[in-house]
């Protein structure tokens, strides 16, 4: 990077968080601290909601996802849009017409305090976890790429957003988001029209479908039932369904956005904004993905994205096999080049047999390319050189290759926006409901020195997150982990709240040993099957375990209490 | 089951659109939009398959 990218970077990253500070430099009572000024209108919301589920990876990782699986992994959002009708409609009013601070203050009024504190322990577990990945993610492929220190990242980048988060409290995350994410799709609008650009001058935008589609990558809906795949219509539209309903609906980084609402309507508004944007918006970033992998069929790809992991690995005894599997994965990309050159040729001319001959040729080529990749990733894991999934790097480093200066630094600036407004949304969320549901539960003083208190809970959360961030070590592709992460604890805090929310009957207790005896099998299940059924359905596991254990404890308690009495 | 009571005022509420008057409207908007946009994605599939 040279002076202009680190000027963007720091012009903007910088400046909107001066801007947040300033815009909330007034409030400095609990409510508005924990709720906002209570003016936020329905594109403020929409977009805060957005910023706050958008982070980093999923701009950094997500086009990694498309070079690599296409467009399949937009079926995880299919739920989405039909949680978000179901959350205006039921859960929205609710929260409103409560008046709560956070979403586990309506358990303690429907079921008890044991319940409330359980709901804000599983959100605190989850969400503290991860906040460590939320900060760590972007800076490990950022500081890889760029030279940077890892540590100085983390801690970089952790302190801005604390400094914040603690001084303005949602006032400052609401409005600072909707700039953060002007400033990413800026970005990201820009590095698909730099993509674009790159391509060779020959290549059509059918050409482009015509390739990415002979190599599988748009297949976006995949109707087949299989508990194993990670991708599907089925897993999107139910498992999907029950992790977005848990996330938007239970979880306080997303309720605290839409409840500070000016009204019922604003606050509804912003949600449907998110119901319509969230696929398209998705669906465009895999799409940037599929860009990227015919532009690699064009240029020349290196075998490993992660540059600084295979100059490790050369540095290693496996520089030999490294240096093979080099040349092994040149030749093969030459002759999947000419394999193509041939298809399009074909294509434009019509002679479908020629396509079809040319096209299996470029995928036996395609395979002896993967394979070599993968022999390498092999080699570096045994060598010793840690790193984590090459697809998170394939986007970086077009960018840094690719674009020119100034666009780099626009480009960095839209990853730490990204990665600042949601981990902003989270201390926000963390802050509040250790303040109201654990310490306000547990001393009891005035609304000042609740302020004061929830402004060190911050702090507190905000250092551990960086804290993790600096041990933290990842295999996963980011965006996965991350989603895996949630799913596992989503399912049972889902099913508290549709039992507070649907089912009358269900009481306190019931509901207090049937989630935790739902998270335990949760957790024995996810380390016993593992990957065998994919983690979407782990939430509508947790969710439905937890309403039938509580439902049969119920019944069992009620027959107790009759032979009582 | 029973579903839960939301705020009263809340359901007649308008929701400031011209063209859907009524929450469910805009309910159903978004359900049909999403209808369609997995159709453009299949379709796009199907194309270049």
């Amino acid at each position: 990077m040279t002076w202009p990218d680190y000027l963007v970077l720091f012009g903007a990253i910088l400046g909107i968080a001066v801007y947040g500070i300033w815009r909330s430099r007034k409030n400095r009572d609990l409510g508005t601290y924990l709720k906002g000024a209570g003016d936020a209108n329905w594109l403020v919301i929409g977009l805060s909601v957005m910023a706050t589920q958008a982070s980093a990876i999923t701009f950094l990782s997500t086009p990694g996802q498309g070079y690599e699986g296409g467009l399949g992994f937009v079926q995880n959002y299919f739920g989405a849009p039909f949680a978000l009708i179901i959350i205006a409609a039921v859960f929205l009013p609710i929260y409103r017409r409560l008046k709560v601070y956070t979403a586990y203050e309506y358990l303690g009024t429907r079921f008890d305090a044991k319940t409330r504190l359980l709901g804000a322990g599983l959100f605190l577990l989850n969400r503290g976890l991860g906040a460590g990945i939320t900060i760590y993610a972007p800076a490990i492929v950022l500081s890889t790429v760029m030279g940077w220190r890892l540590d100085l990242t983390i801690i970089g980048s952790g302190l801005v957003v604390i400094a914040y988060t603690v001084s303005g409290g949602t006032d400052a995350v609401t409005h600072t988001q909707k700039y953060q994410l002007a400033v990413v799709f800026a970005g990201m609008a820009a590095a698909f029209a730099v993509l674009i650009s790159k391509l060779p001058p020959n290549i059509s935008t059918h050409d482009v479908f015509t390739v990415a589609g002979g190599f599988h990558k748009l297949q976006a809906v995949d109707f087949s039932v299989s508990f194993g795949k990670r991708y599907t219509f089925w897993s999107g539209m139910i498992g999907g369904l029950f992790l977005a309903l848990s996330y938007f609906g239970t979880d306080q980084s997303q309720v605290q956005r839409y409840i500070s609402g000016a009204s019922l309507r604003e606050s509804r508004m912003g949600l449907m904004f998110n119901a319509v944007c969230k696929i398209p918006m998705q669906f465009f970033i895999l799409l940037l993905g599929c860009y990227l992998f015919v532009f690699y069929q064009f240029a020349r790809p290196p075998v490993l994205f992660n540059e600084t992991a295979w100059n490790q690995g050369l540095a290693t005894a496996s520089q030999p096999r490294l240096t093979e599997l080099e040349r092994q994965f040149r030749a093969a990309h030459d002759d999947k080049r000419e394999a193509i050159g041939r298809w399009l040729d074909a294509s434009h001319h019509a002679d479908f047999s020629a396509v079809e001959a040319s096209r299996v040729q470029a995928a036996a080529a395609n395979e002896r390319e993967e394979s070599a990749r993968k022999d390498a990733s092999k080699a570096l894991k045994e060598a010793g050189i840690k790193s984590s999934n090459d697809t998170d790097y394939v986007f970086i480093r077009f960018i840094v290759r690719e674009l020119p200066h100034g666009l780099i630094g626009l480009l960095m600036a839209a990853f730490f926006a990204a990665a600042l407004s949601s981990k902003a949304a989270e201390l926000n969320a963390l802050g509040s409901a250790t303040t109201i549901d654990v310490y306000r539960h547990l001393v009891k003083q005035d609304d000042a020195h609740y302020y004061k208190a929830s402004r060190l809970f911050t702090v507190f959360w905000g250092l551990l997150a960086i804290g993790f961030a600096l041990f933290a070590n990842l295999s996963e592709n980011l965006i996965q982990a991350t989603n895996i992460l949630g799913s596992i604890f989503y399912g049972v805090i889902l099913g508290i709240f549709l039992g507070a929310f649907f089912f009358k009957k269900i009481k306190g207790t019931a509901i207090f040993i049937g989630a935790i005896i739902a998270q335990l099998i949760v957790f024995v299940c996810y380390f016993r099957i593992g990957e065998r059924v994919t983690y979407l359905w782990y939430n509508v596991i947790g969710c439905a375990l937890c309403l039938v254990i509580a439902g049969s404890l119920q019944v069992i308690l009620n027959q107790r209490k009759e032979v009582g009495a | 089951m029973s579903t839960p009571e939301p705020e009263r005022e809340t359901e007649t509420e308008s929701t400031g659109l011209p063209a859907f008057p009524t929450w469910r409207g805009v309910y159903v908007f978004v359900a049909v939009f999403f209808v369609v946009i997995v159709a453009l994605m299949i379709l796009l599939e199907r194309s270049f398959a």
